[in-house]
């Protein structure tokens, strides 16, 4: 079994190889890290990615839009995640961002997650029928337990969570009142002697 | 009175970085403080008559046991060589994480006597290799067989019967990733777990020398003298695998300085020493000049350094003697202020860590901060501008700014890894190939590529946009958010310039493992002497912490 820190450095050299400036190559080393940390085919999809690039031309998404979109070519996964993590800041108001056509979006995916650390809000990530819910960059959530290459995700989509509570308020409060049965009820003495304050702030 | 923390534009320079020297916070040192009163046991020891098989030493303390693995084997003499290109050695080790079962030990006899090309798993931590020191190792196998001890004289000389040539750990070759086991309270310092290799190394290799001598002449043959033993260490020799370490783990290099540097500043910023305190440093002090007198090399480099090194004490010793009062106030302040007066950087740094030496206080809060998460400052804050980049560029870079990158001299070499060994290389840009694939090792020439690339982007512009630009300062960018956190994060230096001595970043970093006796064998490797002094495993329950200058 190779070590993550076996993963990460031949991915950051590989990467660098490819083109990448070493900038670049140590994020995509992160990455890949991160994916099969968390039981995902990185290094199978980076070295399917760049074998491709060799043949094929993929476009460089730098500024991130609403709606980003290319007729002619699949979109880079490394360059558009970057792009995407760089300016997550400003995008964060942007409620639903869509991408058609991300070449090997797993790749892209690990941005998207430290995204979701910088900006401290989880991001639901969409690529065609798999959702994946990254959690702060410390856990993540799929309804696909992906094993294989996606070579390209069509549409692909981006939704900020917002920071709200995942249950209803009777619910808290019902489990509010169980947890009142491991406090004490006070009397008045232990009211006057158990709390450790002074009996008047007026000072 | 409050001393500030010495500027990093000074103590950062490699001629000064290369003039550290070993002190209380050095990790093998605190390696022993907190594994004393752990359980050593030797677990087995079949070896033969000629010293080859197996053997495992262990440390335990309640649930946690940590085995080395020791595999030596016989090697012929064309074979010894401490190079890295080197593919046998006298020994192989390496340190298991728990108890190894039979399978597990036949399984690491396969693999770890092959080292780099073998294969390991995350129940190993550290891995590593050693050759005898054969002229001495002989020495003391024919004396001991005629139940005599050897030639004082040689083993200080040399001062170890084995050299490590490399220590591996952090994931390396399938060992296990630092993420697994960075949460145990006993391995909080950097190198812990490779420092306990090196010394159970140690002492695999006095066993294995009394087993051979043993064997040879059975009914006169004595035992090597505990207190010969205990003055041997293990030697290491090193190349430039180590240098580029430190350039990338620069949160890691701050924290190890940044304690350096805390603890200079408190022991400052005492107002009255103690009499008990000044005359431990003065004790110690005295006592160490042997480590520098039997300190052997013939780099001539090294020898001008230990020459000016000795006089500068001198000098020094003879002031505090005679023209010194301790019971001034701020009395180490004096001192400090003194030495960077009268004294050159070597003196400079040995006494900075001799002052150390009183302060258990100062030191141990410390020792425990020097590990690092580099992975928690790896993201670029991109919301920042290109003016709050030039200004960090302008006041932690400032010498490096000066730098004239167009002249060759400052340009002179590149750093590379070697296709057949995976090593950091260092070669002449304009003599050797290879440098349009140079690692991103030039901080220097890049930071100032980076300042000159800013000047035509609007400072108003945001990060993000910036290196949507120009994506090839990525690596510098987020370098240079990193010193701002970190002031000793960053080598103030060129490191890929004509007049670079590479040895200077292995000193560095062999200093703060608590190395003695650099002995440089060219600019880019030396050997070193660790552990010598240090007590017997069976002596750790009782030991004393100043054992170095005994």
């Amino acid at each position: 079994m190779k070590s993550l820190s076996e993963i990460e450095t031949v991915s950051k050299r590989s990467t660098r190889a490819a083109g990448y400036s070493w900038g670049i190559a140590e994020e995509v080393g992160k990455n890949i890290r991160m994916l099969e940390m968390f039981g995902l085919p990185g290094i199978k999809n980076l070295n399917h990615y760049f074998k491709v690039k060799k043949k094929k031309k993929f476009e460089n998404l730098s500024l991130i839009n609403n709606e980003n979109k290319n007729d002619i070519l699949e979109f880079c996964p490394i360059i558009a995640g970057l792009s995407f993590l760089d300016q997550s800041r400003s995008l964060e108001n942007l409620n639903l961002i869509k991408f058609e056509k991300i070449a090997y979006p797993l790749l892209f995916l690990p941005f998207i997650s430290r995204a979701s650390e910088v900006i401290g809000k989880k991001i639901q990530l969409k690529i065609d029928n798999k959702i994946f819910l990254l959690n702060y960059n410390h856990s993540l959530y799929s309804n696909s337990s992906e094993e294989g290459i996606i070579e390209v995700g069509n549409d692909v989509l981006i939704n900020f969570k917002e920071n709200k509570d995942s249950f209803e308020e009777k619910e808290w409060k019902e489990l509010y009142k169980f947890s009142e049965e491991t406090f004490v009820e006070e009397d008045e003495k232990s009211k006057l002697n158990s709390a450790g304050a002074g009996l008047t702030d007026n000072d | 009175m409050e001393v500030q923390l010495r500027n990093p534009n000074v103590i950062m320079k490699l001629s000064r970085l290369g003039s550290f020297h070993q002190s209380k916070l050095s990790f093998l040192r605190s390696f022993l403080k907190e594994f004393k009163d752990w359980e050593y046991k030797r677990d087995l020891f079949d070896i033969n008559e000629f010293g080859y098989g197996v053997a495992i030493y262990s440390f335990k303390k309640d649930q946690r046991v940590y085995s080395l693995i020791c595999f030596a084997n016989e090697l012929n003499e064309d074979e010894r060589s401490d190079r890295v290109i080197a593919t046998k050695w006298d020994a192989a080790f390496t340190l298991y994480d728990g108890v190894p079962k039979k399978h597990d030990i036949e399984r690491l006899k396969n693999e770890v006597p092959k080292q780099e090309v073998g294969r390991l798993s995350y129940k190993e931590l550290t891995l590593s290799r050693a050759n005898k020191s054969l002229r001495l190792f002989n020495h003391v196998v024919d004396c001991l067989s005629e139940g005599n001890q050897p030639d004082l004289n040689l083993l200080l000389k040399v001062g170890y019967l084995y050299r490590t040539t490399a220590v591996y750990g952090s994931g390396k070759f399938g060992l296990a990733d630092r993420f697994r086991i960075k949460n145990r309270k006993e391995i909080y310092g950097p190198f812990r777990l490779e420092m306990m290799l090196v010394y159970l190394v140690r002492q695999f290799t006095f066993d294995q020398v009394n087993h051979v001598a043993k064997n040879k002449n059975p009914k006169k043959a004595v035992n090597l003298d505990l207190e010969i033993c205990r003055n041997l260490g293990i030697g290491n020799s090193t190349g430039l695998g180590m240098a580029p370490f430190i350039v990338n783990h620069p949160t890691l290099l701050n924290n190890w300085i940044y304690a350096r540097e805390t603890a200079l500043k408190k022991i400052r910023e005492i107002k009255n020493v103690k009499n008990k305190d000044q005359n431990l440093f003065k004790k110690y002090l005295k006592k160490s000049l042997k480590n520098i007198t039997s300190w052997n090399t013939e780099s001539e480099y090294q020898q001008k350094k230990i020459k000016s090194l000795l006089s500068d004490l001198h000098l020094f010793i003879d002031f505090i003697e005679n023209k010194f009062d301790f019971s001034d106030e701020y009395a180490f302040n004096n001192i400090y202020l003194w030495l960077e007066k009268n004294t050159r950087d070597e003196c400079i740094e040995y006494i900075v860590s001799m002052m150390m030496e009183p302060y258990d206080d100062i030191i141990n809060p410390l020792v425990n901060k020097m590990s690092s998460e580099e992975e928690k400052y790896f993201t670029i804050p991109t919301n920042r501008t290109v003016i709050e980049l030039k200004e960090i560029l302008e006041n932690k870079y400032s010498k490096i700014l000066n730098i004239d990158f167009s002249k060759n001299e400052n340009n002179q070499n590149f750093w590379f890894i070697s296709k057949n060994k995976e090593e950091p290389r260092l070669a002449d840009r304009f003599l050797d190939n290879g440098s349009e694939l140079e690692q991103p090792l030039a901080i220097a020439r890049d930071i100032k590529k980076l300042y000159n690339k800013l000047s035509v982007f609007k400072n108003t512009l945001t990060i993000d946009r910036f290196l949507a630009k120009c994506p090839e300062f990525r690596h510098v960018v987020r370098r240079a958010f990193i010193v701002e956190k970190f002031p000793y994060s960053e080598i103030q230096d060129n490191t890929i310039g004509k007049s670079i001595v590479p040895i200077d970043m292995l000193r560095l970093k062999l200093s703060f493992f608590g190395a003695l006796k650099f002995d440089p064998r060219s600019d880019k490797w030396l050997r070193i002497c660790m552990f010598q002094g240090a007590p017997l495993p069976q002596q750790l329950k009782n030991y004393d912490d100043q054992w170095v200058y005994n």
